[in-house]
């Protein structure tokens, strides 16, 4: 098995597609800029002519191997690369496939390391491997102490080519012996549209028409239909304008909200395999698979955004060392449960955790000190505001409306510091730290106490004052590093005591740090 | 605590002095850019006269056989903690200011992205000790 491999041959039919897939925008206005038959026709075929080679190349320059010891991995024409990663630091191992490497029943295989640095370089990324390959290179990689039996199935064994492999695409990745912890259910739906996840997606698409019209040189105000729409809006009140584009804005949301939540978690299931992993699959068109090793697991984290948490929806996010930091909404963690009704997610996160979930657990308040400055802050920010506003009506640079708008901030702030302090608390509990704090993206994070590597004490000359202290935890996972914000000074010196018997102590016997003030 | 007052300074005269040719040199300054210069020399000068003497009374640390520990700021007190078996790396660098006063900087790492630990200002013989120190007799992989 310490022989070099290639990907799957397969692949020299994708990557020249995906290539010009990814190019078609600059390559078509290049080719249609040029009047008649210009330069600019010429330059965009043979640039595709080069994706379409680059495509080809990428297989014959690629090979890796698995040995005793490490993975290894080389690529390049021009620049070649030479990535060797030590087995022991193989900390996650992602499945991903494409639609059109779905039809071809090959994936991408990409190997996680233990890095928290931003970069694509630490990252092993085999592109593309043959289903049957990806599904044998995550036994073989995730779980080598447990099931060595998995190195020598027949899909790993070299001597056999990748091509034979007759496994079925998309078989079940799981094997009877995995145990199901959590599986799509349709009517999860209902929370998609309070995601928001779509407002992006129309924001996206807004942009891309403006450019492209940009693009194509065309006005918008030459063309007729527009002209005589644009005619009636301006004889339309603006209030009523504004209603109807926020209510076409808010179904337009919805509708991307919904459709990209269907892409994204259909077929959504967790399973934990006996070899010691978790195994999130998901997804309707490019399907994706991530194993996590459970002993890289830290915790979890239960996020409510004020939308999702209005109807009682949740999701739920794995803290756990030498995960990708992903984009948006799985930034910090992996995903274990997409948003779902709330029991339900509490009821995952029992399950992943093997315990009663430490997240449902009664939290410590932060008494009123901490209230104070919830209702300070807000009040502060939104003063300002209206301030500022109320001066430049002074000033006659403004009409009356938008201080009027800036003074409704002065309700709504008191109302979201009231909900800010009520989310505010936290505890130590059968070895988790539990942390909540936030009110329009709130978050419980249950840290296990032996995941922490660090204390981190923060006082601000006001913080001092009031007596408070914002305590932080951190760690090998997720974000890193998991806030209790605004505790009492004495709160947190007891709570980073309970959470981990020792560390803060010696430090405060001999010389105690400055009481506050 | 001289090598605060002269950082901050330094900093201070790089924002200060444009404003202070551009009066000199262009006969039709607006006032408000006088006021505003004589307010940035006031703060300037009470920053750097406050900042270096309160930070000094906070800045301390500690090492035992288990942890290490900092504090540091002056408006803003930060206190870290860190297990000495959870360090990944030891950093001693010295900038050009730094040499100057024969001072080292001290960072220490952990596995956690949100968590070096800063020791500012040690002489170069302390901050070789505590680098040796804190380098030997760690094992494990520190997550």
């Amino acid at each position: 098995m310490n022989d070099w491999r290639r990907l799957d041959p397969r692949v020299l039919a994708i990557r020249p597609i995906e290539g010009l897939i990814r190019a078609a925008v600059p390559l078509l206005v290049v080719f249609f800029s040029g009047s008649g038959d210009g330069p600019g026709q010429w330059i965009s075929v043979a640039a595709a002519a080069l994706v379409v080679l680059a495509g080809i190349m990428h297989w014959f320059t690629t090979r890796y191997r698995i040995t005793d010891t490490q993975v290894e991995l080389r690529t390049g024409l021009l620049r070649r690369r030479h990535v060797a990663v030590p087995l022991d630091r193989v900390r996650s191992v992602d499945v991903t496939a494409s639609v059109m490497h779905r039809l071809l029943r090959v994936a991408v295989v990409k190997i996680g390391t233990g890095r928290q640095d931003k970069g694509k370089h630490d990252e092993l990324r085999l592109d593309a491997v043959s289903a049957g390959e990806a599904r044998a290179l995550r036994s073989e990689l995730l779980h080598r102490q447990n099931a060595p039996v998995a190195a020598a199935s027949p899909a790993a064994d070299p001597t056999r080519h990748p091509t034979q492999d007759a496994t079925a695409y998309p078989a079940p990745y799981s094997a009877p012996a995995e145990v199901m912890l959590s599986e799509f259910d349709p009517a999860w739906v209902r929370f998609a549209p309070f995601t928001l996840s779509g407002l992006a997606t129309v924001g996206a698409i807004t942009g891309y028409v403006f450019h492209l019209l940009n693009e194509a040189h065309i006005d918008p105000g030459r063309v007729g239909e527009v002209r005589s729409f644009a005619g009636v809006l301006s004889r339309t009140s603006l209030p009523l304008l504004a209603l109807a584009v926020l209510v076409i804005l808010v179904l337009l949301a919805s509708a991307f909200s919904t459709a990209g939540y269907l892409l994204a978690f259909w077929g959504f299931r967790l399973t934990r395999h006996p070899g010691g992993s978790l195994h999130v699959q998901r997804g309707l068109l490019t399907s994706r698979s991530v194993s996590l090793e459970e002993r890289r697991l830290r915790g979890v984290e239960i996020r409510e955004p004020l939308l999702l948490r209005l109807v009682t929806g949740a999701r739920l996010v794995a803290i756990a060392t030498g995960m990708r930091e992903d984009r948006g909404s799985d930034k910090g963690g992996e995903l274990l449960q997409p948003p779902a009704p709330l029991a339900l997610t509490h009821r995952v996160a029992a399950l992943v955790l093997g315990t009663t979930d430490p997240t449902t657990a009664a939290l410590r308040m932060h008494g009123p000190a901490a209230r104070r400055r919830r209702y300070l802050r807000a009040l502060a920010a939104a003063v300002v505001v209206l301030a500022v506003f109320v001066v430049l009506r002074v000033l006659g640079a403004l009409p009356n409306w938008p201080w009027w708008l800036a003074a409704l901030l002065v309700p709504i702030a008191a109302v979201v510091a009231r909900d800010r302090y009520r989310s505010l608390g936290h505890t130590v509990v059968a070895g988790y730290l539990v942390t909540r704090h936030g009110s329009i993206d709130r978050r419980t994070a249950a840290l296990r106490t032996d995941g922490i590597i660090g204390w981190r004490l923060k006082q601000t000359f006001f913080q001092r004052r009031a007596g408070l202290a914002t305590l932080t935890a951190t760690t090998a996972g997720g974000h890193g590093a998991y806030h209790v914000p605004d505790v009492p000074l004495r709160e947190a010196l007891d709570c980073a005591e309970d959470a981990v018997p020792g560390l803060l102590a010696p430090f405060l016997a001999p010389a105690p740090p400055r009481s506050p003030r | 605590m001289t090598y605060w007052a002269v950082r901050a300074g330094a900093g201070w005269l790089v924002v200060l002095v444009p404003l202070v040719v551009i009066i000199v040199v262009a006969p039709d300054h607006p006032t408000w850019l006088v006021v505003a210069t004589v307010v940035e020399a006031v703060v300037g000068a009470l920053h750097v006269l406050v900042m270096p003497r309160w930070r000094f009374r906070v800045h301390r640390w500690e090492v035992t056989d288990q942890a290490l520990y900092t504090q540091s700021g002056w408006f803003t007190v930060e206190r870290r903690v860190a297990p000495i078996s959870r360090i990944q790396t030891v950093d001693t660098e010295r900038g050009p200011l730094e040499q100057l006063f024969g001072l080292t900087k001290v960072t220490i790492t952990t596995a956690s992205a949100a968590g070096p630990l800063k020791i500012h200002g040690l002489d170069a013989v302390t901050a070789a000790r505590l680098a040796d120190e804190l380098t030997t007799g760690t094992g494990g992989d520190g997550t």
